[in-house]
């Protein structure tokens, strides 16, 4: 039985309670990427600068539940100063992560990509502490939560992408 | 005290709902959430499992043994749900899927031949979205004018501009009872002043039909609308009920069989009421399912079900406020008289879905969330609440999990 410990890791509560890069960046120059979980009112809102094809800076706004604001707060940790590509490489693993068929479908790199070579060092992904989210699989109905931020930088990205 | 509160209703009352035997997570379970679905009683589950071991068989023109009982059985049971909300004819009650259908059906039919573009409606900040997007649809396609009843800070209606907002409105379509605060509308007052101001009043009664004795003329509602699942009903079975001169003159909704009288290359003829209404195969086992429920509720007493709950009520907020003081605010009406047992809270300032996820390890199942009522969400400044609601087969002991289980959530949020 999945116990509350396993959801409620230290590292995501600290994250909750003293989010890391909490605020909002001028737009522009920065860019702008909202998400909402409409079953649940979960909001982020991410304001990021790009030099070149870099994040440089990343600031995170919203409300939400606990595992939507600490994941928020701790992908805003490890993406700042990462390229694009390597976000991406980030995301698929990190959602990889969260899928529930994960263990089945071996969703750890097995289908290997120029992305994942990006954060992968001799086929081990390096989650470092986004790992602390992984109790979230036993939580189906979290799992958006926790996602949200992801795809919300996602979407951002591939506007900025689009924009030119 | 407990024991004062539990004895409004026969303690047994737990006893009769299998599901409630049940635990969760190593816990007796804690079932709180009877606002968005009630536990069935095993008189409910016993008739439709009868009906489909006996007698299943489709309704209507059947003329062999089985078809003959199925359609009595169908037919005693809209007799049962009539005699139980006081209406005036079993043939003024139409089967719906749902309390959402049931509203789409007046929206559609009557609001289809009734609202044009100079027409206007009136709704409350308090309504669920069944009360409020099929309005939004049909008002898109009609240009009609949709006005809104503000509500207080307490969460009660603000009738301070009622007069104003009724003048030259065609219906007044409002909440018995809120699906979010418990707050109890005064219904009859409101159908008062909107048949003063010529125009008919539509009553979602899905919060209101489970939990009170419930009369459709002492209400003076024209239409009502309410849902089985709420009142120890099986899902899949709803109800409008109407006055028959207003089903007589308005449109089917859906067309098919069952529905008509005749059916040409050039058209159709369509059936009597309420049959006119009930296009295709009913839900036969739902609606069995709903005749004993009825039944059943008759059986305690609505009104010994309504003293429960107000007694119940009262324990809660009691309970709540004694044991976590400044840490818990419950929206809606202090006083349980003028309220349902439907506790919608803020904890400290603690997520409901984390509220909700940790009272579950404890086997208490709470709701997280808008309720389905987003304007009314906006209105109280929050984007969610966490919620327990009480039914007839909750008691003291229900209460009392719910406030310690929720030291479990002060010990792990706590700063």
């Amino acid at each position: 039985m999945a116990g509350l410990e396993d959801l409620y890791r230290e590292i995501i509560l600290d994250h909750y309670r003293n989010p890391r890069n909490r605020g909002e960046l001028e737009c522009p120059p920065a860019h702008r990427s909202e998400g909402f979980n409409p079953l649940c009112g979960d909001e982020v809102v991410l304001t990021f600068e790009m030099d070149g094809d870099t994040v440089t800076d990343l600031r995170v706004g919203g409300q939400g539940c606990s595992i939507s604001q600490a994941s928020a707060s701790m992908m805003s940790s490890a993406v700042i100063g990462k390229s694009a590509i390597e976000i991406r490489g980030l995301t698929r693993a990190f959602k990889a992560m969260m899928s529930i068929y994960e263990e089945s479908i071996g969703g750890d790199g097995s289908e290997a990509t120029d992305e994942d070579a990006a954060t992968s060092n001799g086929g081990v992904l390096r989650l470092g502490d986004l790992e602390a989210l992984r109790g979230v699989v036993k939580f189906p109905v979290r799992i958006k939560c926790a996602t949200l931020g992801w795809n919300t930088l996602a979407s951002g990205l591939d506007e900025t992408a689009g924009a030119g | 005290m407990s024991a004062a509160v539990d004895a409004a209703v026969d303690t047994a009352v737990k006893a009769q709902f299998p599901l409630l035997q049940r635990s969760v997570h190593g816990h007796p379970i804690v079932y709180l959430d009877s606002a968005a679905s009630s536990q069935k009683p095993a008189a409910v589950l016993d008739a439709m499992d009868d009906y489909y071991r006996t007698i299943n068989a489709n309704v209507h023109r059947g003329a062999y043994e089985i078809a003959a009982a199925a359609t009595e059985r169908m037919e005693s049971a809209r007799a049962d749900i009539a005699r139980f909300i006081s209406a005036p004819s079993a043939n003024e009650i139409v089967f719906t899927k749902n309390a959402t259908e049931s509203m789409n059906l007046v929206a559609r039919s009557w609001g289809g031949s009734n609202l044009g573009s100079a027409d206007a409606i009136v709704l409350t900040e308090m309504e669920h979205h069944a009360n409020i997007v099929p309005w939004h649809i049909l008002a898109a396609e009609r240009g009609f004018e949709i006005r809104w009843i503000p509500i207080t800070d307490d969460g009660c209606l603000d009738l301070t501009d009622l007069d104003r907002l009724l003048d030259g409105a065609k219906l007044l379509s409002v909440t018995a009872m809120s699906n979010v605060l418990g707050t109890l509308n005064p219904i009859p007052r409101l159908a008062a002043a909107a048949h003063d101001a010529g125009a008919l009043i539509s009553v979602d009664a899905s919060q209101y039909v489970p939990h009170l004795p419930t009369d459709v003329g002492a209400l003076g509602a024209d239409f009502m609308v309410f849902t089985g699942h709420k009142m120890c009903g099986p899902t899949g079975v709803g109800v409008l009920w109407a006055r028959s001169e207003l089903l007589e003159a308005m449109p089917p909704f859906l067309g098919g069989g069952e529905m008509i009288l005749d059916v040409t290359k050039e058209g159709f003829k369509p059936n009597e009421i309420p049959h006119k209404f009930e296009a295709g195969t009913p839900p036969i086992a739902e609606i069995v399912g709903l005749g004993a429920a009825v039944r059943y509720l008759e059986g305690l007493g609505m009104d010994a079900v309504r003293a429960h709950e107000v007694s119940l009520t009262g324990y809660a907020l009691r309970t709540l406020t004694d044991r976590h003081g400044d840490d818990i605010t419950v929206h809606g009406p202090s006083e349980p008289a003028q309220r349902g047992g439907v506790l919608s809270f803020v904890y400290r300032d603690v997520h409901p879905h984390d509220i909700s996820q940790v009272l579950d390890q404890s086997g208490v199942c709470v709701r997280a969330g808008h309720h389905c009522a987003k304007p009314l969400m906006r209105c109280l400044g929050v984007s969610a609440t966490t919620r327990a609601s009480l039914y007839v087969y909750n008691d003291t002991s229900d209460v009392d999990s719910l406030a310690e289980a929720l030291d479990e959530v002060g010990a792990l949020f706590g700063r």
